[in-house]
């Protein structure tokens, strides 16, 4: 059903009550994003993305609207169900990447496991985390800190940690924010390897060089959709490493 | 989610702040450390107290000069006795069931032998107050019925006298000049040791009562009357045909107070420990008030360590933790730190209790029960103090708790 649409967003809004005023973050959203999509979500600040995304984790409850994850109405589910859906079938990148301090790469990305409904034996947890954190390029780095990774390494340990109960759409808020161009672009081209799989990727940036590697992008602006079209021009990530590496080779 | 796994969550959180958790115990450590001390070492006064007063013989009576309110409170002392010498034989005469009865008198005056001077106490006795009191001897022979019937200057002394006076010399068949008139020391004494109330019981005289009465301490009424029965089950017959007989003799009519006091074994045990009962009660209270301060700790970091992680709390809620589940992590946390705390705290209060016990000569009584309540009650403790924490903490809304500075 939903001709494989993987989200459906019917007339979504959120308005926040803070004190006597309130604020239309979303006023009126309807989104389709069909499964294998690559969407970035663009707009200026304030328009109401990372309030979408959070209606789109699960994180959050439209205050009007319906959403449909997976062909099911999730708009109107309660804390409990609302945390097994993200646990089952999302995966965050956070900006700030949000691991937990002191905790070895390999323990974080065990996380979302801890709190899933398969019992697994310490072993199987272990072999789990160090196989997908071995797919983001992370080997032999498993036992290490957060602060003993560089800001990329800790993001791709964020992605490994989204990735382990593999779920359906992986949602991104501004993942590249704290990243240098290059390191951006090796995020990119995980995710887009990541995509290729099958994985359906929503992410928010203000970058419109990141938001071509995507294969859609949407505008937001003040709350509702202004526009939504198919990338042309598509950067490729790998092609682009190439590329920056080969010059980096010339100019040596 | 497992069971296993939050034990897990919350065992490495509590490693990550090794120091914090452990400051945190402590307060725990302490409380239960000192409630296990105080109640082991107020049981072990307690049964070192019973002990002491089985040591006053077994099925003993104790007829006192002097009367009692019905509180207890002796009234009419140091004025005139009442007991006299008759009374202590119309005992012997007429009540049923008496064994043995010892007439007692009680000084404490100077004693000498050579140029050594001791101040010590005189108990003037029959000769069946060794019975009495199952006080067997260390050397030579107690005095006898005749005596005291003839009032001779013989005395038994107990251990602490005889190396006060005599030194390493031997004291028997010895002179013990008591108030200056020479006494024959015929036998020494077994060692007791000290009393509940930290007298030396091994620092006395004892001599027939008639010779006391003579030349001691003067007067002609007693200080109290020691009866034996044979039987625990005669206690209670015996003790209120003392009182009938007493009343009577002392022309005492209806209606009118007692000149004398009349107290069983069982009377003296329940005074006695009555009195270190209250005192381990209280030592026990305020051991349980430094308990809850210990408690009071551990909410106190709870709330910091939650207020601290709302962003680990925040990322954990992102990839599926339900309320429950952080709930359930911050309340282990906050049990874990109480019964490790109560762990180490009953290892600690069973090392001091014992201590004390050894310095004071008691016996340190640890029951099994006391080691199981302070272990429940310090994960009483957790729960109560963790719950509102934990409740907090699990309260979160994730989006919040991400955007957590
Ligand atoms: N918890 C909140 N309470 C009240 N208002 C909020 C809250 N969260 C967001 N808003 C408001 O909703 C609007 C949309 O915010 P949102 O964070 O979705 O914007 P954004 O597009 O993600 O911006 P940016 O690009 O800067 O991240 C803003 O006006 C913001 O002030
Ligand atoms: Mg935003």
């Amino acid at each position: 059903m939903n001709n494989g649409a993987v989200v459906r967003l019917i007339d979504v809004r959120k308005t926040y009550r803070t004190g006597d005023v309130d604020v239309h973050a979303v006023r009126g959203v309807s989104l389709d994003i069909a499964r294998g999509e690559f969407v970035a979500l663009m707009g200026a600040s304030g328009s109401g993305k990372s309030t979408l995304m959070n209606v789109l984790g699960c994180l959050d409850r439209p205050t009007s609207g319906q959403y449909f994850l997976d062909g099911n109405d999730v708009s109107s589910l309660d804390r409990d169900q609302l945390a097994d859906i993200r646990n089952r079938k999302l995966g965050f990148v956070f900006q700030n990447f949000n691991l937990l301090p002191r905790t070895t790469a390999r323990e974080n990305v065990e996380l979302p496991l801890l709190y899933g409904e398969n019992r697994l034996t310490n072993a199987q947890l272990r072999e789990r985390a160090d196989r997908v954190l071995a797919a983001v390029g992370l080997q032999g780095r498993e036992d290490h800190h957060p602060s003993q990774l560089s800001g990329g390494q800790q993001q791709r340990v964020a992605i490994a940690r989204a990735l382990i109960n593999e779920p359906e759409v992986i949602l991104a808020d501004e993942p590249t924010g704290n990243l240098d161009s290059r390191t951006s672009i090796e995020i990119m081209s995980i995710f887009q390897q990541l995509n290729e799989q099958g994985i359906t990727v929503v992410m928010v940036t203000h970058e419109p060089d990141i938001a071509r590697y995507a294969k859609r992008n949407v505008m937001m602006r003040d709350g509702v959709v202004r526009d939504d079209f198919t990338v042309t021009e598509r950067f490729e990530g790998t092609r682009e490493l190439e590329q920056i590496r080969s010059t980096s080779d010339e100019a040596s | 989610m497992r069971v296993g796994a939050t034990f897990n969550v919350a065992f490495r959180a509590l490693r990550r702040n090794k120091m914090r958790s452990v400051l945190t115990a402590l307060g725990i450590i302490i409380g239960v450390g000192a409630v296990i001390a105080m109640v082991g070492i107020g049981n072990g006064a307690k049964s070192q107290v019973e002990q002491q007063i089985a040591s006053l013989g077994q099925n003993i009576i104790i007829i006192s000069s002097g009367s009692t309110t019905s509180s207890g409170i002796r009234t009419g002392w140091g004025g005139a006795g009442t007991l006299k010498i008759e009374d202590a034989e119309a005992i012997r005469r007429e009540v049923a069931g008496v064994t043995a009865v010892s007439e007692e008198v009680i000084s404490t005056t100077q004693v000498a032998a050579g140029n050594q001077n001791w101040f010590t106490r005189i108990y003037g006795e029959s000769a069946d107050y060794f019975d009495i009191r199952q006080w067997p001897l260390a050397d030579g022979a107690p005095f006898t019925a005749q005596d005291v019937r003839s009032a001779n200057k013989v005395c038994v002394i107990g251990q602490t006298t005889a190396t006060q006076v005599f030194g390493n010399e031997n004291p028997l068949g010895q002179i013990l000049r008591v108030k200056n008139v020479p006494f024959t020391v015929t036998a020494i004494l077994n060692p007791k040791g000290l009393s509940v109330q930290g007298v030396d019981q091994d620092d006395i005289v004892i001599m027939p009562y008639s010779s006391a009465m003579k030349r001691v301490v003067g007067g002609t009424t007693l200080r109290n009357i020691n009866v034996q029965v044979a039987d625990a089950s005669q206690l209670g017959v015996a003790q209120q045909q003392i009182v009938d007989l007493l009343r009577q003799r002392h022309n005492i009519r209806a209606g009118r107070d007692d000149d004398f006091t009349v107290r069983n074994q069982q009377e003296i045990a329940d005074a006695a420990t009555a009195t270190t009962d209250v005192m381990t009660g209280l030592l026990g209270a305020i051991a349980g008030v430094s308990l809850v301060v210990g408690g009071i700790g551990i909410m106190n970091i709870m709330l910091v360590s939650v207020t601290e992680r709302t962003r680990e709390i925040g990322t954990r809620m992102a990839v599926g933790a339900r309320g429950r589940d952080i709930l359930t992590q911050f309340l282990i946390e906050a049990i874990s730190l109480s019964c490790v705390g109560g762990i180490l705290g009953i290892i600690i209060g069973i090392a001091a209790a014992k201590t004390i016990a050894i310095t004071r000569h008691w016996p340190a009584l640890i029951s099994p029960m006391s080691i199981f309540a302070a272990f429940a009650v310090s994960a009483l403790v957790g729960i109560f103090f963790g719950f509102y924490p934990a409740r907090k903490a699990a309260a979160l809304d994730p989006i919040e708790a991400l955007r957590y500075e």
